[in-house]
């Protein structure tokens, strides 16, 4: 179901116009790439690559890619963080890719807007578990890695259900009190976002 | 005529009313007796004298009562008021378009003295006497959006218009219907319209858009929205949803005439001079059940809306618990006759 | 439709380069000026012996000087008459009918740099963008290119006031804009504005497209006059009339020369306020705007007057 708030995941395409091209994966992100260009292009020798493995591992195979850089990141943290640093220099000729679960994405996505780089130019790919960061919109508390509604806010207690409504800026859905009209009645959770 | 400032409550005891001079002149939203989402924007231009639309920014006799209300809800929140870095400009801009207005239409009430850059506002009701440099932010108790929106009646959003697109970029929201500042700052057009059913698909948020896009410098337009609450309460937030849902259940049949209130927002978008923004005022008008059944054709025309309108928007407009109660307490003033078209009271 | 209209005098006429004149308009009621976004035009209404012009002219004047607004005018030889007009017939003291300031063409918001870039004439929006600019103080940097120096207006006041953030490239001179390596290092959150001819404008973007620039980033006034082509005929349904489309003259205008009142804004074929409903035509629709979507041009139903044209048998619209 599309949701008008909720970021469109086009896929990966190459953009062949870019002089540099930076791409930022997490997990199952790196088949998006790997799909793409295990036979090799052209691009990968203006590519850098960094890579967190998060329960996957396709070091090898990105490695083997060949591409100008290639950097395995412990964390996603970490792979943030050298992001910023190699954006810092970056010039307006550089394309900028993304491609992991949709909280990832969003976290590159927020990143990047800080260098000033308009969001549509970023190529995005969703893979991986489809779980969500909720925000509580009582207490403002974040609740990472999200798979059911109704859930219990970590932060404040309250039971919340995950509103299809998302935040770019904040890189999160809303959540929101669902028994406050009837504070007895609690609907059972359901996994939702495997 | 002066206005006699009632000093009254949103919270708590309730102690909100409309004068019956305040009654005649509600914007009653129906101007037929069905209702489907529609652009339905007109250029916002003086109306009749004593109703709603006289003047662009209207002062009514809950101004005070209403800025009290607006003064606990950021104590507890102040994350109602927001401003993202760059709209430094059109928080200036806002500032002046909100005291030039309320000047010309209240000189009695409100006054404006400018001397190049040198400014003295004076704002009697709320007792308030200021001189500052307009465009040093450093010469004002609060940056100029929250200075002036503490001091103007409804809530504020300032729109950037940029990427083929509108921003919702700073807002001063404390009486509003559902949503959260706080989540939305920063969303585009159509992301912060992702929650309301139906209209996508319709297509209204599309050409809404391009219209809002083309609003001209001193053509500014308006558009009327509606909800319900239970309770005058203005601060129904999503943040605060947890302590004002469970007003929806204490409606019954003998207090429903009290308790329900018909919510109608006047929306207003003006284009603004040095930043290019448009500033959208979301203007908020209470009446009960009770004050719309002294309007038969009111009673009438809303008893044939409610019956005929679609159970997505009721959800969404948050009032289906307590519909039927609704449609019970106005089926009386129905008598099928017909109406005439339009907000007027008869 | 109402179109805010301000009545000025003209307080000045001066000659600032060859063939450019810059005209100083106040308000004939004494009034202050709206102020304005840099970027921002102005609508021109012209009664030249009885024909009816606008035209659009951005405003070059300081935002926060309201006591008069300033436009210059490049005299174009091949002109449909707007230029002519202004340098002709157009006296001190004379009045005339200016719209209310539109912007279409803003600073960016939250750009980090802007590179703006000017051919001829189009160096007009630009002069209330530096000064914006520098009183906010934001990075910026002015390429200004054109035919000679004698043409290019203002150049000695803007290196003056802005150093050597502003570079000339003068054609007769042997100067030549170097696309490539003025965008190839740009850092990111770099915002280019071109206000130049269209070829101008396309081969900078162009060259940027091809660098991977992002469409975001990339802003333009298009400073020229509708296109031309061969003349065709229109029936205005409403009215029972039917105009004449000059090969110099838009629909737009023609419909205007009748009498009749055409909402409009940009004139430019990017707003959407003179979007009109075709009823019927035999031939071929020429959509020049960039305000239709690819189904709307394709369905034959609207058409753009202000830039679009026709070629066929017969063309009938609904006003």
């Amino acid at each position: 179901m599309a949701i008008k708030s909720r970021p469109v995941y086009a896929g990966f395409n190459v953009d062949i116009t870019a002089q540099r091209h930076v791409l930022a994966l997490e997990g199952q992100g790196a088949d998006a790439l790997l799909e793409k260009l295990a036979g090799g292009h052209p691009m990968l020798e203006r590519a850098e690559i960094l890579y967190v493995a998060t329960g996957s591992d396709h070091d090898v195979a990105l490695r083997a890619l060949g591409a100008a850089n290639y950097w395995l990141a412990p964390t996603a943290e970490a792979l943030r963080d050298r992001l910023s640093e190699i954006l810092a220099h970056a010039t307006m000729c550089t394309r900028l890719y993304v491609a992991g679960t949709e909280g990832f994405i969003g976290s590159i996505v927020q990143l990047a807007a800080d260098f000033g780089i308009a969001n549509a130019s970023i190529i995005k790919e969703f893979r991986g578990s489809q779980q969500r960061r909720v925000q509580c919109v009582h207490c403002k508390g974040f609740n990472d890695n999200v798979t059911i509604s109704p859930f219990q806010c970590v932060h404040c207690d309250l039971h919340l259900f995950v509103r299809d409504h998302f935040s770019v800026r904040l890189n999160a859905f809303q959540g929101v009190c669902i028994n406050a009209e009837t504070p007895d009645i609690i609907p059972p959770s359901v996994e939702m976002y495997r | 005529m002066a206005i006699i400032f009632h000093d009254e409550t949103y919270r708590d005891d309730f102690s909100f009313h409309n004068s019956p001079e305040s009654i005649r002149r509600y914007p009653f939203p129906f101007h037929e007796d069905s209702y489907m989402y529609a652009i339905n924007m007109e250029n916002h231009l003086p109306g009749k004298p004593g109703s709603s639309y006289e003047h662009p920014i209207d002062v009514d006799e809950h101004y005070v009562s209403e800025m009290r209300d607006r003064a606990i809800v950021l104590n507890e929140d102040p994350k109602r008021c927001q401003a993202l870095p760059h709209m430094m400009a059109a928080q200036w801009d806002t500032l002046e378009l909100l005291m030039t207005n309320k000047a010309r239409s209240y000189p009695d009430l409100f006054t404006l003295e400018r001397n190049g850059d040198q400014w003295h506002w004076i704002n009697q009701p709320l007792g308030i006497d200021d001189t500052f440099v307009f465009g040093d932010q450093s010469t004002l108790p609060y940056e100029p959006m929250e200075y002036i929106t503490r001091q103007a009646q409804g809530d504020f959003c300032i729109v950037d218009q940029r990427n083929d697109t509108l921003w919702m970029d700073a807002g001063m929201v404390t009486c509003q219907a559902d949503w959260s500042l706080d989540f939305d700052i920063g969303m585009n057009f159509m992301e912060w319209h992702a929650p309301v059913p139906m209209a996508h698909e319709l297509g209204i948020f599309d050409r809404a858009l391009k219209f809002l896009m083309n609003v001209q410098q001193g053509r500014p337009v308006r558009r009327l929205n509606w909800t319900m609450t239970v309770n005058p309460r203005l601060d129904t937030s999503p943040e605060n949803y947890h302590k004002w849902g469970p007003d929806k259940t204490t409606v019954t049949a003998q207090n429903i005439g009290s308790k329900l209130h018909l919510r109608c927002e006047l929306q207003s978008f003006w284009r603004l001079p040095r930043s290019n923004a448009l500033l959208f005022p979301i203007r908020q008008y209470l009446i009960s059940l009770n004050d719309i059944a002294t309007i038969p054709k009111w009673a009438c025309r809303m008893h044939r809306v409610l019956t005929t309108i679609p159970d997505s928007i009721a959800e969404y407009k948050g009032f289906s618990r307590n519909r039927q109660l609704a449609l019970d307490f106005l089926a009386p003033f129905d008598d099928g006759r017909e109406l005439t078209l339009g907000g007027e009271p008869e | 439709m109402i179109h805010p209209e301000i009545i000025v005098r003209v307080t000045d006429i001066a000659v600032v380069a060859e063939s450019v004149k810059q005209f100083t308009f106040e308000r004939v009621d004494g009034g202050s000026m709206p102020v304005f976004a840099p970027g921002a035009h102005i609508v021109v209404s012209m009664d030249d012996q009885g024909k009816l012009r606008r035209n659009p002219y951005s405003l070059m004047s300081s935002p926060s000087d309201t006591t008069s607004y300033q436009i210059s005018v490049l005299r174009v030889v091949e002109s449909r008459g707007g230029s002519a007009f202004m340098h002709e017939h157009v006296d001190v003291g004379d009045t005339m009918t200016i719209s209310h300031p539109i912007d279409l063409f803003p600073l960016h918001a939250t750009a980090k740099r802007h590179v703006l870039i000017a051919g001829g004439i189009g160096i007009t929006p630009f002069l209330p963008m530096m000064e914006v600019l520098n009183e906010s103080g934001q990075v910026f940097e002015l390429h200004y290119s054109m035919r000679s120096r004698r043409r290019g207006a203002f150049l000695s006041e803007l290196e003056r006031r802005y150093g050597s953030r502003v570079s000339a490239e003068v054609d007769d001179e042997g100067g030549r804009l170097d696309t490539r390596k003025l965008l190839i290092n740009q850092p990111l959150g770099t915002h280019i504005y071109v206000c130049a001819p269209l070829p101008m404008i396309d081969l900078v973007f162009g060259v940027a497209r091809e660098l991977g620039w992002a469409e975001e980033n990339l802003h333009r006034e298009v400073f020229l006059a509708p296109p031309a082509g061969s003349p065709f005929y229109t029936n205005l349904a409403k009215s029972g009339t039917t105009v004449y489309v000059a090969e110099h003259q838009s629909l737009l205008e023609s419909i205007e020369a009748a009498g009749i009142d055409v909402p409009y804004l940009c004139r430019g074929g990017a707003c959407g306020q003179c979007e009109t409903t075709v009823i019927d035509f035999d031939g071929q629709l020429m959509h020049h705007d960039i305000f239709l979507t690819d189904d709307e041009k394709v369905s034959g139903t609207k058409i753009m007057p202000c830039v679009s044209r026709f070629v066929g048998a017969s063309l009938t619209v609904e006003l």
